[in-house]
């Protein structure tokens, strides 16, 4: 008798891809034989796009790439800006920072953990961890006045002042919290169907997630401590107690129960920053760089030129360039910036964590059931705007 | 680890760092084409350094900086150590004309989604790459978008008064 | 038991226009096919919070032959446009189209070679919803607008553009 093996495609329109991802499969039987992740479906341009802006109007295309997680890609770019430009944050910057991106990476994951869920079978999470990513919205809307892009991290600070709400909706946030993320794991953690279908499922070893460059949750899963957070602090990390979290087996329920624990050191990290948030400006007074405050921009004269020449025509950058990784959701989210001492960028470019952690999905499905694969896609956490820029 | 780092080139690879720089500090040391793998491959297996995390491979369009920089691409390998949470850049200047280097597939597998997107995004070619084809472009597009003659093509949007002009692209 | 005891075996006079129409616009299934950020949103308006099962539309249909509405939620790359318009195509008529988000109406801030300046360039839409992305609210409105546009609808007149190539 003769055995053959059959092409299968996946994608681009599949429900389990999070997205226009393609996946093509060569499939003996149940089992995965080749996977070839095929990507592009949603290339943007973006960098592109950022090269002809200038560095203020580059801003809002990061909010556009990584969607789950939009401040921190705010985040990256402006400290990237801000390194290149050498500029200081005063220190309630800092915190409002640190805040906004822990509750940026709660929101990820609660998005993350409900389509994850929603992939193998498990419907009910999905409603619930979109219940409580509504609060999180909530927060970003009365910052910035837009529940999902909301550009609200600028160079050299924010875009405004925190509104009056805003401790109460984080305090709020933080007392929901805990009771709701143990009734994910309620249902998730000793979930039979869920341990099944993730346990020993996408495992990749410590020295292949360090030689596929993985990074965030796929890397540290396998047990690698690797942390920017901790390793390489920026925003005033080093300043707060918190632990990282560590997988040990490098398979798809060991990245859940890290992005689990992740959502409660984040926790950690709010209650802290929001106990010992300073008084202070809410943007850095570099004139001719940073835009002044809006108050000051229409009742003084020089606030209001300044203001007029950053808008049109942007500040001269020294030439040189920087590099500024930050930890987002998905990795290591780092921002290269080549000036060639013009207003605009010469080059940006993103390191995109979900497209580098992509690239492992071969060894994460090879040899294993093809229903596997799915889990595989889920447990990379892509998001398809960031691996296609 | 700066100085470990310069110091294991120099004594290792003697007149391959053509030129350092340190901006912000971030380092970077500028290697000569040939020696890049070798380079990757001794700083890969080296114990004591142990950079054995290639964080980032991108490259940089210098059109109209060519004299400064020495050629018009710039490819670079953004290297970090995991153990010494030390970050550094390999820079290597390539000329306009057939942009070649070799590829660091056969030290990092992570290399190989990189480099295909330098090739489709900024048309530099990894000789020994096991599959350097297209990865974020449609098929048909000719052409390698990030190079910085290559038009971003802007088209004018259309609004009441030109809705029955076919819309006007501009290069 | 509710309606059958108030009307028992009667006959109701109605036309077909309007039978036909208030089925098609109380179960419309949309497809669920999500492109970029908006696609978010998409997903916010049927979960719990914004609940679009009060309009019958929470049936989320995966295949395109399943499915009788096309919510555009995202940026259309020229990579996906073959594919988006191949999909329309395998959607059984009637079928309709929302362009959700700037991207997908005029192409939003990304005008440049990759982006396809407006899905309309390739498929037929209905109702475009500004924003970016728009909020659940604008695509509930949206949605409802399109059902005031399904019940005007003729059996006798079919709409311009069933089968027709853009």
């Amino acid at each position: 008798m003769e055995s053959k093996t059959l092409n299968l495609n996946m994608g681009p329109q599949h429900p389990s891809t999070h997205g226009v991802l393609r996946v093509e499969l060569e499939v003996d039987g149940e089992t995965v034989v080749r996977a070839r992740p095929v990507v592009g479906y949603l290339h943007t341009g973006i960098e592109k796009t950022m090269e002809s802006k200038l560095y203020y109007k580059a801003l809002p295309c990061t909010d556009r790439m990584d969607y789950l997680s939009p401040m921190n890609n705010n985040l990256g770019f402006c400290l990237a800006v801000e390194k290149l430009m050498d500029i200081e944050v005063p220190g309630k910057v800092n915190y409002a920072r640190v805040i906004l991106s822990e509750l940026t990476r709660i929101k990820s994951h609660l998005v993350w953990v409900g389509t994850h869920a929603f992939d193998l079978g498990a419907m009910s999470v999905v409603l619930y961890a979109f219940r409580e990513r509504e609060m999180i919205v909530d927060i970003y809307e009365a910052c910035a006045g837009q529940r999902m892009m909301s550009t609200y991290i600028r160079i050299g600070g924010l875009a405004k002042e925190l509104p009056s709400n805003f401790e109460k909706l984080v305090r709020k946030f933080l007392k929901v919290m805990p009771a709701k993320l143990r009734d994910y794991e309620d249902l998730l953690t000793h979930n039979r169907i869920f341990i099944g279908r993730t346990k020993d499922v996408a495992v990749i070893s410590a020295q292949d997630a360090i030689n596929w460059s993985l990074s965030g949750p796929m890397l540290r899963g396998s047990g690698v401590k690797h942390d920017l957070r901790k390793d390489n602090p920026y925003c005033g990390y080093e300043n707060f107690d918190f632990d990282i979290a560590y997988g040990e087996n490098g398979d798809s329920y060991d990245r859940y129960l890290l992005r689990m624990e992740e959502i409660r050191q984040s926790l950690r990290i709010i209650q802290q920053a929001i106990d010992g948030m300073p008084e202070g400006p809410y943007r850095a007074h570099v004139p001719g760089v940073v835009l002044p405050p809006k108050e000051d921009v229409l009742h003084k004269m020089e606030s209001m030129i300044f203001h007029f020449k950053i808008i049109t025509e942007g500040f001269k950058t020294p030439v040189g360039s920087v590099y500024q990784g930050i930890e987002s959701p998905k990795g290591e989210l780092g921002f290269f910036i080549s000036s060639d001492g013009t207003n605009k960028p010469n080059r940006v470019r993103v390191r995109p964590p979900s497209f580098i952690n992509l690239a492992s999905l071969p060894v994460l499905c090879e040899g294993h059931l093809l229903s596997d694969a799915v889990c595989a896609v889920g447990s990379v956490d892509i998001v398809l705007g960031e691996v296609d820029r | 680890m700066e100085e470990k780092v310069r110091e294991f080139l120099q004594n290792r690879f003697a007149g391959a760092i053509t030129r350092e720089d340190n901006f912000r500090g971030d380092q970077s040391f500028y290697v000569s084409t040939e020696d890049l793998f070798a380079i990757c491959q001794a700083l890969y297996e080296d114990p004591d350094l142990s950079v054995r995390y290639l964080a980032d491979l991108t490259s940089v369009d210098w059109l109209g900086h060519e004299e400064r920089i020495g050629g018009r691409f710039e490819v670079v390998y953004n290297l970090y150590s995991l153990q010494h949470k030390y970050r550094f850049f390999l820079k290597v200047i390539l000329p306009a004309e057939n942009p070649e280097i070799a590829s660091l597939t056969p030290i990092w597998d992570g290399a190989n989604w990189l480099e295909r997107e330098v090739w489709d995004l900024m048309g530099i070619k990894f000789t020994g790459h096991p599959d350097l084809t297209k990865i974020l472009t449609p098929d048909d597009l000719e052409g390698h978008p990030l190079r910085r003659d290559f038009p971003i093509t802007w088209e004018v949007p259309q609004f009441n008064w030109n809705k029955d002009k076919s819309p006007e692209v501009i290069k | 038991m509710g309606l059958e005891e108030k009307i028992p075996d009667s006959i109701i006079l109605t036309t077909l226009d309007k039978v036909v129409n208030w089925s098609r616009k109380r179960s419309m299934w949309p497809f669920s096919f999500g492109l970029a950020c908006c696609a978010i949103e998409m997903m916010s308006t049927f979960m719990a919070k914004y609940d679009m099962s009060r309009y019958g539309m929470e049936v989320f249909r995966p295949s395109p032959r399943q499915a009788d509405l096309m919510i555009i939620a995202g940026r259309v790359s020229m990579k996906m446009a073959p594919v988006i318009r191949t999909l329309y195509e395998q959607m059984p008529n009637p079928k309709w189209v929302i362009a959700m988000g700037a991207c997908a109406s005029c192409g939003g801030v990304f005008n440049n070679y990759a982006v396809l300046q407006g899905v309309d360039r390739i498929i037929p839409v209905d109702i475009y919803i500004p924003g970016c992305p728009p909020r659940p609210e604008q695509l509930i409105h949206a949605i409802l607008e399109l059902h005031k546009k399904v019940e005007k609808e003729s059996l006798k007149q079919p709409r311009e553009h069933w089968g027709r190539t853009a």
